[in-house]
């Protein structure tokens, strides 16, 4: 019984194996590298073009505004449906700019709105943000603290 | 200097990044929210370590908009924050500078969940 579920286990992976899309790495690479260094290009463009629209706009202010226009741009092609086909051909060039982080949270947001707005809305949509949350406030303490060890005390 | 090589830096360091983990992808099939946070931690410690400004400088939006960049923010502000009020700054600092980021998402997400519904699976 045992063995015999064990070997119906093995000829479904070998299936998998086969009937699973094959993408070549080498194209994977080219088009994380294209598209999130283009998502960047982009970011950048706001941050340059803001500045003229809007007089006075500091060069700190444009480039929150940026962020937040990337932000927001990533999240309308994820409600969209749009955001999730682009991912699948650039892989790590559009998950892991901001955009991806946007991505992490609408994404299961829209998912389980089914579930309430507290624990389906409020609580999925930090599933993957809350980790990076998470970690970067208690990494960020101790890297200042670190930073004041390096450049405050030692190389004063 | 000139428009095109600004622009030509920005996409081939936000590109190699990208690059960079994506081989982590392929290579070592960590989960996309595993390679998020080393990415984060890879920012904050260069931040941290004082490094990181030169590639911000080079890179500009190719530094920032990757999540290196929101972890180099984080830490940053609770750098900038600590020498200004101490303590108190330490815990301020990194949140207030990445709220603008984290808000927007959060928010329009959540307006984005009010009006469309799930996309069944194809």
């Amino acid at each position: 019984m045992q063995n015999e579920f064990a070997e119906r286990n093995k000829r479904y992976l070998e299936y998998v194996e086969i009937k699973s899309p094959k993408t070549s790495p080498w194209k994977s690479l080219f088009f994380a590298f294209l598209i999130g260094g283009l998502i960047c290009c982009m970011s950048q463009a706001f941050t340059d073009i803001l500045p003229l629209i809007f007089k006075g706009m500091t060069l700190e202010d444009a480039k929150t505004w940026s962020l937040m226009l990337t932000v927001t741009l990533a999240i309308l092609l994820t409600a969209i449906g749009v955001f999730d086909d682009i991912g699948h051909i650039a892989g790590a060039g559009t998950f892991l700019p901001i955009t991806g982080f946007a991505n992490s949270i609408a994404s299961p947001a829209i998912e389980y709105k089914a579930e309430g707005l507290t624990f389906g809305v409020g609580a999925k949509m930090f599933y993957v943000a809350g980790p990076v949350i998470v970690n970067g406030v208690v990494y960020s303490i101790l890297g200042a603290l670190l930073n004041y060890l390096i450049y405050g005390v030692i190389f004063k | 200097m000139d428009t095109f090589f600004k622009y030509l830096l920005v996409f081939a360091i936000g590109g190699a990044f990208c690059l960079i983990a994506q081989i982590l992808i392929i290579r070592t099939k960590l989960t996309s929210a595993r390679i998020l946070v080393i990415f984060l931690i890879a920012g904050i410690l260069l931040e941290s370590l004082g490094v990181f400004k030169y590639i911000g400088e080079v890179g500009r939006a190719g530094a920032s908009i990757p999540i290196i960049g929101f972890g180099s923010s984080l830490a940053k502000g609770a750098i900038e924050a600590f020498k200004e009020k101490g303590i108190l700054g330490l815990f301020t600092g990194g949140l207030t500078k990445t709220s603008a980021g984290i808000a927007a998402a959060v928010f329009f997400s959540y307006i984005a969940a009010l009006f469309v519904s799930p996309k069944t699976k194809k």
